[in-house]
């Protein structure tokens, strides 16, 4: 990291997550609801930006790997009665072996070829998940109880029902992933992953092992969409089939392309900007989802980049 | 008197394509610290068998060995950090970072290895001083946040030979270095090689018979997949069987 | 009924599905095979087939035959229409660039399906057959319909390879595909044939789903698994290559009607896409395909 601009760079990521604790107190209680569902999504964005904006990996099939900490979080608490730190590394170990498996057997693919194959793999998961019926009830999916989902906190205790609880756990997740993520995009990690997304041949003739880094990126991404989805069943109480279905593999694309492929805070502005458009839209018609085509349209004629990354190419060169 | 040991030695080499014999039977020593060059007509082999050396091909039958090991198997990028580097025909530098980031991968390579593990990591400084070491032996210092698209064309070349350097490697391969450059800019070229050799060897791919004949220790020629002679350039620019591979013309020199 | 015989009744939906399956999935591999890209919504142009057959067939009260061939005839030209304008607006902006054009077509899909929800609504709708005509085998009776509907669809796919085969259009097509800079430079319009390639193989699947809607019903979320299955068929049998799509739209047809009528439906789906999978990472040419020569 070089001086000044990391500086920078940092102040400005904690600058944002201040902002998010002060919006806790300022906002109503839909919003602030509204917002913990965000902070989560936008993790499993984060997870899903590793991948696509800076190793150039486009998969059309991390509902999977979402749906996976979904899973591996709500069946143990509620077949098995884990508590929540258990379930929640359950869910994550879930995701990261997942990701170890799916990116060995993907990873021997390369463009058009890898994003039907990840699609493809998803649309087999979801298929488990309804085939399973007597322990995931399928499409009905599984309610977990309140009882299930306290956390004992040396004397006390944390409930992730009330609603600040899960905000501030939903923002320390969040705070968690946006600041590795930065660590990783400045990394020599991170590096190798751009210039694989830019040159592959050339980054291999740097002596550079191009299938352990691209793996490494998959399982690393696996995993935190993963995190994302055992926060999300333990936090909002609810696990389905629909949340391993396509459309919540398109909809991480969908987030990443409008806040900014490869940047650090595009993620979090993409999935805030598109979650407050399908809410409001949907509150006039059931076709909400036609937006969710025509953003994806719009973007990829005329703004790639999407926000952050329009804005740091126009003005702020410094921004990760 | 005792044999000194190759640096590079190839042993009986063979590379086909389809039912095409790209390399068809190749015997090649390289010593420590020569420059080499190899030439050749078009479809020759050249750019197969240096291939094979780096690895982004593996032969079909023979051995290729390095330092002594015997590296016939080894893949592309283990042999890069055994100290194999390899400058491609066709300028191939990340167009879309900066002069700074593409020297950057490559020392970072390097500091990597010996930092011994991926934990530990480097410091800021030492990545900054490769960077700026390898660029001020090309003469790029002056551009490290341009685009390396956006250089013209003869210095994305010595930005690509910079990238070489910065892996610090005992065999540099050069891949036809001169193409599209200007007589002045080969000039510097020739003087840079010059003083790479002092610590490297050097391998390239030629067709610029003057630079060929100025900078070679010593010339393989091949054609058709074979090595067809091999010597001084005395020797080479005599030789019948050269001149008549080259389209029975004599070789301009 | 016995074993035998329910295998029979297996084995002719299988044809059927197979039938559909392979007219859709010709679509597909066409455009894959000349212009080099996927289109994610070749499913909704299947649904939009439908659902338009479905406004046809109400415009024309009497026998439903005149609604049916109005449908057939009418259903394909205004989606071939529709997929024309998207490839005109839309993708050759992109110039075909293969990842961008996935998201477009992405994009492409949920807008024709939720404007297909906002004006044809959530409903199933059936659509009468053209003609009602039963076959009587010693052990059931089976639709004449269905059985016209295979028929119809070998008609088709021989009309394909005669197209691709024996005509200038077919032979310009396929110029195109093997080498798009050559045959700009022997004057080729590239561009004029990938947008009529586009459009044909829209058609085709609507023309497919038109075939199928009297024994289907048309419905807006009915396009998704066409998608998958023709991504299915055109991977085993090769992009881009006529038999390999037919011999594979067979097997498959065949395989998931009798599976699905033993087994659960699901799990022919889970076995299908998981060797599909398994295919595409293994052996990408398919079954028949050639290794890409680029």
């Amino acid at each position: 990291m070089t001086g000044p601009s990391a500086l920078r760079a940092l102040s400005l990521h904690v600058a944002v997550i201040l902002a998010l604790v002060a919006l806790h107190y300022v906002l109503p209680d839909y919003h602030r609801g509204v917002l913990s569902r965000v902070l989560v999504l936008a993790v499993f964005a984060m997870g899903y930006n590793l991948l696509f904006g800076y190793c150039g990996l486009l998969s059309l099939g991390h509902a999977m790997f979402f749906a996976a900490g979904l899973y591996g979080a709500g069946l143990t608490v509620y077949h098995l009665d884990w508590n929540v730190p258990a379930a929640f590394a359950a869910g994550i170990g879930a995701g990261a072996v997942l990701a170890l498996v799916i990116g060995l057997l993907a990873l021997r693919t390369t463009g058009v070829a890898f994003m039907i194959v990840t699609l493809m793999f998803a649309q087999v998961f979801y298929l488990t998940t309804l085939y399973f019926t007597a322990w995931t009830r399928g499409e009905e999916g599984l309610v977990l109880s309140q009882q299930a989902r306290q956390m004992p906190l040396g004397s006390g205790g944390l409930d992730v029902t009330d609603l600040s609880t899960r905000y501030f756990l939903a923002l320390a997740l969040f705070a968690f992933v946006l600041l590795a993520t930065l660590f990783i995009a400045r990394a020599p990690f991170g590096r190798v992953l751009v210039a694989i997304r830019e040159n592959e041949e050339r980054v291999r003739m740097l002596g550079y092992d191009v299938f352990a880094n691209k793996l490494a990126a998959v399982v690393l991404s696996g995993t935190l969409c993963a995190a994302a989805g055992a926060a999300y069943a333990l936090l909002f109480g609810y696990v389905g089939s629909s949340f391993a279905a396509i459309q919540y593999s398109i909809l991480p694309l969908l987030w990443v392309l409008l806040g900014g492929a490869a940047t650090t805070l595009g993620p979090l502005i993409g999935t805030l900007f598109m979650f407050y458009v399908i809410d409001i839209s949907s509150g006039y018609t059931s076709a909400y989802m036609l937006f969710v085509g025509v953003a994806l349209i719009l973007l990829i004629l005329f703004f790639p980049k999407g926000i952050v990354g329009t804005i740091r190419q126009r003005w702020l060169p410094w921004l990760p | 008197m005792a044999a000194v040991k190759p640096l590079l030695a190839v042993r009986g080499i063979h590379k086909s394509f389809g039912g095409l014999n790209a390399v068809d039977g190749v015997d090649f020593d390289l010593s420590r610290g020569e420059i080499r060059a190899i030439i050749g007509p078009n479809g020759a082999g050249k750019t197969t068998l240096v291939s094979l050396v780096c690895g982004r091909e593996m032969p079909d039958s023979g051995q290729v060995i390095f330092e002594g090991q015997d590296i016939t198997r080894l893949p592309a990028h283990e042999r890069v950090r055994r100290g194999i580097a390899y400058t491609f025909q066709i300028t191939s530098v990340f167009g879309n970072l900066s002069v700074f980031d593409n020297v950057a991968l490559a020392v970072q390579r390097t500091l990597i290895d010996r930092a011994d593990g991926i934990v530990k990591r480097h410091s800021a400084a030492d990545l900054r001083g490769g960077v700026h070491d390898a660029l001020d032996r090309v003469g790029m210092s002056d551009r490290l946040q341009t685009p390396a698209g956006d250089l013209a064309y003869g210095h994305q070349r010595l930005l690509e030979l910079a990238m070489g350097l910065a892996l610090k490697p005992r065999l540099l391969i050069l891949d036809e270095p001169t193409q599209g450059l200007s007589d002045g800019e080969i000039e510097s070229f020739l003087a840079l090689v010059r003083d790479v050799a002092k610590e490297a060897t050097v391998l390239l791919i030629e067709h610029n018979m003057p630079v060929v004949m100025e900078l070679a220790d010593r010339i393989t020629v091949m054609d058709r997949g074979r090595v067809l002679a091999e010597g001084v350039p005395d020797e080479i620019r005599a030789n019948v069987d050269v001149q008549h591979a080259y389209l029975g013309a004599s070789v301009d020199v | 009924m016995d074993f035998g015989p329910y295998l029979l009744l297996a084995t002719l939906e299988g044809l059927v599905t197979a039938a559909v399956l392979a007219l859709t999935a010709l679509g597909l591999s066409l455009v894959f095979g000349v212009m080099r890209i996927v289109n994610v919504a070749h499913g909704e142009f299947f649904m939009l087939g439908a659902v338009l057959a479905w406004f046809f067939s109400t415009l024309v009260t009497g026998h439903p035959a005149f609604g049916f061939l109005l449908a057939l005839v009418l259903s394909p030209l205004l989606v071939g229409a529709v997929a024309l304008v998207s490839e005109r607006l839309v993708l050759r902006r992109l110039e075909y660039n293969p990842e961008a054009t996935i998201v477009a077509t992405i994009g492409l899909l949920y807008i024709i399906q939720q404007l297909a929800l906002t004006f044809y609504g959530p409903e199933a709708r059936p659509v009468a057959a053209p003609f009602d005509f039963r076959i009587t085998l010693p052990w059931f009776g089976y639709s004449g319909y269905k059985l016209a509907v295979v028929a119809a669809s070998a008609v088709l796919i021989a009309a394909t390879w005669f197209l691709l085969t024996k005509t200038k259009i077919g032979l310009v097509m396929r110029a195109t595909q093997h080498d798009r800079e050559t045959a700009q430079n022997f004057g080729i319009p590239v561009d004029r044939v990938y947008a009529g390639v586009f459009a044909l193989g829209a058609a085709m699947a609507a023309v497919a789903a038109v075939l199928v809607v009297p024994i289907q019903q048309a419905h807006y979320l009915m396009g998704l698994d066409p998608l998958l299955l023709s991504f299915i068929v055109v991977i085993i049998g090769g992009l881009g290559s006529l038999r390999g799509t037919v011999v594979a739209a067979v097997l498959i047809g065949l395989s998931d009607g009798i599976i699905s009528v033993f087994f659960s439906p699901t799990l022919a789906k889970m076995i299908a896409t998981l060797l599909v999978a398994m295919v595409l990472v293994f052996r990408p040419q398919g079954l028949f395909g050639t290794v890409e020569r680029r």
